[in-house]
């Protein structure tokens, strides 16, 4: 019997990837978590550090309190959640609309599209006149303005694509059933695009809070977001290392917990056995 | 309980007329199948008559109401998709319900109409399923029961069957014709099959190219076709068409077949055409014998042919002859065939074949 088997080879060049590719995402994760607890003396020691003998938490508090790390990232999560919820709502309703009544024809869909086709550097000087002349500048409501029509082309792409491929008979049904336009988008149509209103929202919510460019140029003292802070640590006195690394940490944190949460509702397939056998 | 009466509808979608001037009168508690070719504007039809389409003209009336401006909801009509459109997300049990719900029906009534339903259809054993964890002819099932539980006083059907195997479509077939003997509620059924088709209508509506071809029963279609379209859309294996020519002979009124022999035609079934005039005979299977007495049958026509090859299905065999131009099949006793090559005396009914107008394609 055990002649049968072919021998098991072992799969050389997939560990060889793998390990490459997690050595490339990991080393520099590791490099920065050691930093944040490191003594200022071991940042550049040689040969390095590779784990401090006196571990210390003087980074984070630096960080969130003396270079207003906190209030970044207080900031940044009303700014990200709020323009998450906007943009993902009207996105999920625009794209319903251009995928079931074919609003504005064929060309409105991809117009809305090559909004993104646009360096954002070349709408930012005209953003920020505009938003001073409106008193929109650093301001909560103004980065969540932002953020929202900056983020909706994609957000109604995701789930363009999403409801173009769900059958069109599911929601006819429930007409014919005795469901509204909106009964059946809410009871039928909303439940089975879930996946793809998460998987939109995980985007957007990351677009976000990766976000840097407008909110250096649209904020200052008030509205300014975690990555904005970041630039405090390049000063006059030097790199540094320790509170950046912790800051770093520290905005790590949504976005992980953010993955724990959604990871099972990513799983898509929920309309497979709808149709068809 | 309601008929039906559509009046010069017309569909476009832009430039192109999917329905054309549709006029069709449905009476209360009858089963109309409207059937044709793919693109024929039957299954446009019934959206229309669903309100899943809006019309570009002309009038539908559901049991005396004027339905055109009223939304699906408000018709009180229950439609079956052809790929079922269960709720994949709902167990059976309240997909079944979903359309008593949605019309605020009290729970304890809900429950017991679905189970009504569930119970009529043999689906009690599935009520907590989800769609996906059920099998394709239970899915119509389902479909069925969501549209048998809200007791409308239309059935539409699109096409429900042709996503089935063949058994189970087969089967299928007597369920929804059994539904119908039940509850006699007006049903309209869209199928591109034309076995459906017969075995299921009251009354078939053929349609081509967004036109009524003809309308009438499932019999008279197939015996009396009113041009080659509807003639060669119904029955199978197909009419064979056969071109020729009238000739009349010292009185007697014959077709003489493109390079074949000629056929006298039986009284009663001269056509009133001018001599000369260029026909084509439409023969189905069933209409050729093999000849057993020494002369033909009244209103039959004797030829010899040869065999070419023959398909026994078990109960039939059809035997392919050349006939002039043209192959032939005939439809013989299992065990009485012959053999490919030989030749067997042949009589051809033409008191029930089919004559049509070679230039106009119409029954003649």
């Amino acid at each position: 019997m055990a002649s049968w088997v072919r021998p098991r080879r072992i799969p050389i060049v997939r560990i060889v990837v793998i390990a490459l590719f997690l050595a490339f995402v990991l080393a520099p994760l590791y490099w920065v978590a050691i930093t944040s607890i490191k003594p200022s003396d071991d940042y550049l020691a040689v040969p390095p550090v590779w784990f401090p003998d006196a571990p210390t938490m003087v980074h984070y508090e630096a960080a969130l309190f003396a270079y207003r790390g906190l209030q970044g990232l207080i900031n940044s999560i009303i700014i990200s959640i709020s323009a998450t919820i906007l943009s993902v709502s009207v996105g999920t309703l625009m794209a319903y609309s251009l995928a079931r009544f074919n609003t504005g024809g064929q060309h409105l869909s991809f117009w809305v599209l090559s909004q993104r086709f646009l360096p954002p550097i070349a709408i930012i000087l005209p953003l920020f006149l505009n938003y001073r002349l409106v008193g929109l500048q650093d301001t909560h409501v103004g980065m969540i303005v932002a953020y929202t029509v900056f983020t909706l082309p994609v957000s109604v792409w995701m789930m363009f694509a999403y409801f173009r491929q769900m059958p069109r008979s599911l929601e006819e049904a429930a007409l014919v059933d005795g469901c509204t336009r909106w009964g059946a988008l809410w009871s039928v149509a909303m439940p089975l695009a879930a996946p793809g209103i998460v998987a939109a929202a995980v985007f957007t919510f990351i677009a976000c809070w990766t976000e840097f460019f407008f909110a250096l140029v649209l904020t200052s003292r008030n509205a300014f977001t975690l990555p904005t802070v970041f630039r405090a640590f390049l000063s006059f006195q030097g790199a540094q290392y320790g509170e950046a690394s912790a800051l770093a940490i520290v905005s790590l944190v949504p976005s992980i917990i953010l993955g724990v949460l959604v990871q099972k509702h990513l799983v898509r397939g929920l309309t497979l056995g709808a149709v068809r056998g | 309980m309601a008929d039906v009466k559509i009046k010069g509808l017309y569909k476009r979608y832009g430039s192109f007329e999917a329905v054309r001037g549709i006029d069709l009168d449905i009476p209360d508690g009858e089963f109309t199948v409207l059937v044709g070719p793919s693109g024929c504007g039957k299954s446009t039809l019934l959206r229309t008559i669903a309100g899943l389409e809006e019309i570009s003209g002309g009038e539908i009336a559901i049991g005396g109401e004027v339905v055109n401006d009223m939304r699906p909801r408000d018709r009180d009509v229950a439609m079956v998709f052809q790929d079922y459109a269960l709720y994949p997300h709902m167990t059976v049990r309240n997909n079944i319900g979903f359309g008593l719900k949605a019309r605020k029906m009290p729970q304890p009534e809900i429950d017991s109409r679905v189970d009504a339903a569930a119970t009529m259809l043999g689906i009690t054993a599935l009520m907590d399923r989800l769609p996906r964890q059920i099998s394709g002819g239970q899915r119509q099932r389902v479909a069925i029961g969501r549209a048998v539980v809200r007791n409308p006083r239309l059935f539409l059907f699109d096409e429900p069957l042709s996503n089935l195997d063949a058994q189970l479509r087969d089967e299928m077939r007597g369920e929804i014709k059994r539904l119908h003997r039940d509850i006699s509620t007006t049903m309209i059924y869209v199928t591109h099959d034309q076995i459906e088709a017969m075995t299921l209508a009251d009354r078939i509506v053929l349609m081509r190219d967004g036109v009524i071809e003809q309308e009438g029963a499932p019999l008279d279609l197939f015996e009396r076709p009113a041009t080659t379209f509807v003639a060669g859309f119904l029955g199978s294996p197909k009419m064979t068409f056969l071109s020729g020519r009238m000739v009349r002979v010292e009185g007697a009124v014959t077709i003489a077949l493109d390079d074949g022999p000629r056929l006298p035609l039986p009284e009663g079934r001269i056509p009133d055409v001018a001599d000369g005039r260029a026909v084509i005979l439409g023969v189905r299977p069933e209409h050729i014998s093999r000849a057993t007495g020494p002369a033909a049958a009244p209103g039959s026509a004797r030829l010899d042919a040869v065999i070419e090859f023959l398909q026994p299905t078990g109960s039939r065999t059809y035997a392919t002859f050349r006939l002039g131009r043209a192959q032939v099949m005939a439809e013989f006793e299992a065990h009485d065939t012959g053999r490919p090559g030989e030749t067997v005396p042949l009589d051809l009914n033409l008191s029930r074949a089919s004559m049509f107008d070679a230039a106009t394609q119409r029954a003649i």
